[in-house]
């Protein structure tokens, strides 16, 4: 029974939003409420990615460049020419999936890793200027970003708001909508996974040569999702300079790309529920080995290492086969 | 095995509350003092000093009886020199931690990131990073303890113009340090009516900056040169500086004023002038001098403390602390808006780093004259004015 249950793909994500409803009950103060929203958006992020890296089978090293362009198109046209949210956050993602479009429909005419190194480049060149184009940006010092607004209606971390007549903090209205932003990126991405397009790309995955025999143009389909990707971490950057009212050049840094493509390995390539818990994992960590200070960096990386040599397929693949075997073991004991 | 779980769940049960009896055998509530500053990562060399300070004055000052009859607690993070996890970690502070005041943000960036979101929860923030922006404009709930980038630039210039010089060469570096500098000596420039006749730049990377140098010395009626910048592109600069044979006055900017800088530079260093906290020459400052025994104390006890050169950052922290001490005493509670409005009043308070006059219009409270102007002679800070 419980097979079936996990089968099935709709049932993700229902627990998924299950987990999302009953999460608060164990959420202390306003800073948990904090992270776990920077979670959900970070995640949904990763979701966008994890099309590319687990079912296309390319790799991004400048995803953070796209990201970090999201959310300063968002704060540059917010807060220096007052537009409104939505244009912003619309208007962004289609630059940004231009941009991405650009680099890489040559590239991806390519077989190998070349994506790679365009992608190394672009986020490199996007950190560069955001860094250096002072008058625009803020420079290294970075630049404030007004809060998320509709149509006048302002969504705050530090307001309070009625929702069917509950009253609500700013905090946990963020909570709620950046829920509501992951589950709607899952839904879509299951989807296209399930898709024409998503199989053609797992077939690109699996045998690029074995799918263009069969006809695919793959790359069409390579720079289709390459695309997407972009345009989800484009998106998700301007929620992100929303949420925290402040952004520097840091989101768009080479190690932040880095900590992305580690999330999708950490939690399993491919599997869409576990790059989600990939980047819980990888959010969580920095906070609670903060009281260990001299410790941290080494226990990060010993975290990281261990999964990766114990747990090779990453963390929610690895654990689900082994929940799934102890299962049959257990059916297989009793009959 | 149930057994055993009972018992070790009657074990936690016992050292929980043998915890929680001690914690109420203490007197009051602790006075609770957030901080978030770059302890490890590339701004190490700010933070480090800045938290060994908090924690020995924190200490010093509980075993004195504490503020308000409280004692202090020092609750520290550290954002390894990044923006966005400074501001997390000033989020955790003020919503987690509940803190009755922070003193931290060792650069700007770590600063500016967690300004909005003092702003808005309103907790009085004192910072401890140096560009302009912190407290130009004024921002209600955000104080800071070290002089501005423009008030460097305005001191040297000061400084060249009495020696009667009003063309001089700029070349920076195209750090957040180097470009917020450039900027600001362009504009006093212009204020002073002194000509900036070469402006070169050179990125944190590069080993060799005679290019540059060879342009400002070619350029026609260039008297003297000022280098603004971080880290280890000025003791390049100045090291080309000595190799081409240049005879202009050269002036660098507080950001190379410690004693590290004149081991990187070496003799090449000889006759360059900077703008420095007084911490560097804390026996030469006359007797007279009101910070003279601040400045001599804090050096004293911190290197007896941590066996360590004393640095001017970490004084930055101790300006802080003592600020945030004051304003609450001041206050009489640990009320956000009292302390605010004590901080914003507290006048002629004599740190390491100068002597503090807030106001409204001005939540530094330094003047330029903070500065001294120091000259490096046979390889030894020597005080100017």
């Amino acid at each position: 029974m419980l097979n079936t249950f996990m089968q099935s793909r709709l049932r993700g994500l229902i627990i998924l939003a299950l987990i999302l409803v009953i999460l608060p009950a164990f959420l202390g103060n306003p800073f948990h409420y904090e992270l776990v929203t920077q979670m959900a958006i970070i995640a949904a992020t990763v979701v966008g990615l994890n099309l590319l890296v687990g079912f296309a089978g390319q790799i991004s090293l400048g995803h953070a460049g796209f990201f970090g362009l999201g959310a300063y198109f968002t704060g540059i046209a917010t807060g220096t020419y007052g537009w409104s949210s939505v244009p912003a956050l619309v208007v962004g993602a289609i630059a940004v999936g231009a941009i991405a479009w650009i680099v890489g429909r040559p590239i991806l005419r390519l077989k190998g890793h070349y994506l790679s190194m365009a992608t190394l480049a672009v986020g490199f060149i996007i950190a560069i200027i955001l860094n250096n184009e002072r008058a625009l940006t803020g420079g290294p010092d970075g630049m404030p970003v007004p809060a998320f607004e509709v149509f006048g209606w302002q969504l705050s971390t530090f307001g309070s708001y009625s929702l069917f007549g509950m009253e609500i903090e700013g905090f946990q209205a963020w909570y709620i909508f950046a829920s509501v932003v992951l589950l709607v990126a899952v839904w879509f991405a299951l989807n296209l996974i399930e898709s024409p397009i998503g199989r053609a790309l797992r077939s690109v995955h699996g045998s690029e040569v074995a799918a263009s025999v069969v006809g695919v143009n793959t790359a069409k389909y390579k720079s289709l999702v390459f695309v997407i990707s972009a345009i989800y971490a484009s998106l998700m950057g301007s929620l992100y300079a929303h949420f925290q009212g402040f952004i520097t050049p840091a989101v768009a840094s080479f190690e932040f790309s880095i900590l992305f493509i580690t999330m999708v390995v950490l939690g399993g390539m491919g599997s869409t529920f576990g790059v989600i818990l990939g980047a819980v994992v990888l959010k969580l960590l920095p906070q609670v080995l903060a009281d260990f200070q001299e410790l941290e960096h080494v226990m990060f990386g010993l975290i990281l290492m261990l999964t990766m040599i114990f747990m090779p397929k990453g963390l929610l693949p690895t654990l689900s086969a082994f929940v799934s075997k102890k299962m049959r073991k257990k059916a297989g004991g009793e009959a | 095995m149930f057994k055993t779980v009972i018992r070790r769940a009657g074990k936690c049960a016992a050292v929980a509350a043998a915890s929680l009896m001690m914690m109420s055998a203490q007197a009051a509530d602790p006075i609770k003092i957030g901080s978030f500053l770059s302890v490890t990562g590339p701004a190490s060399f700010l933070g480090d000093p800045e938290l060994k300070t908090l924690e020995m004055y924190v200490e010093k000052i509980n075993e004195e009886g504490g503020v308000l009859g409280r004692q202090l607690e020092l609750i520290h993070y550290d954002d390894v020199g990044n923006a966005s996890s400074a501001r997390n970690f000033a989020s955790r502070l003020i919503r987690s931690d509940q803190v009755d005041i922070i003193v931290g943000g060792s650069t700007t960036g770590a600063t500016m990131a967690a300004v909005p979101l003092v702003e808005q929860a309103q907790v009085p923030f004192i910072s401890l990073a140096g560009a302009v922006v912190i407290t130009n404009p004024v921002k209600k709930w955000v104080f800071k303890t070290p002089q501005t980038d423009r008030m460097a630039a305005e001191r040297i210039l000061a400084d060249m113009k009495d020696r009667g010089i009003t063309k001089f060469g700029l070349i920076s570096g195209t750090g957040g340090f180097g470009s917020s500098g450039r900027t600001q000596t362009l504009e006093v420039a212009e204020q002073m009516g002194m000509e900036v006749v070469a402006d070169e730049t050179y990125s944190g990377s590069d080993t060799d900056m005679t290019a540059q140098l060879t342009n400002i010395r070619n350029t026609s009626g260039v008297q003297a040169v000022l280098n603004f910048g971080f880290g280890q592109g000025p003791a390049i600069v100045t090291r080309n500086y000595a190799q081409l044979g240049m005879e202009l006055p050269f002036y660098q900017s507080h950001g190379v004023a410690s004693d590290s800088f004149l081991e990187l530079a070496g003799s090449s260093a000889e006759g360059l002038r900077l703008p420095a906290s007084p911490l560097l020459v804390p026996d030469s400052l006359p007797d007279d001098d009101p910070q003279k025994e601040v400045v001599q104390n804090y050096k004293a006890e911190y290197e007896a403390r941590w066996d360590s050169k004393v640095s001017t950052f970490g004084a930055y922290a101790y300006d802080g602390l003592m600020l945030a001490v004051r304003a609450m005493e001041e206050a009489g509670s640990t009320d956000p808006e009292a302390v605010r409005n004590a901080l914003e009043n507290i006048n002629g308070y004599v740190g390491v780093t100068g002597v503090f006059n807030m106001s409204p219009e001005d939540h530094n409270g330094l003047d330029p004259e903070s500065f001294r102007i120091l000259e490096v002679q046979n390889g030894e800070w020597k005080l100017i004015n």
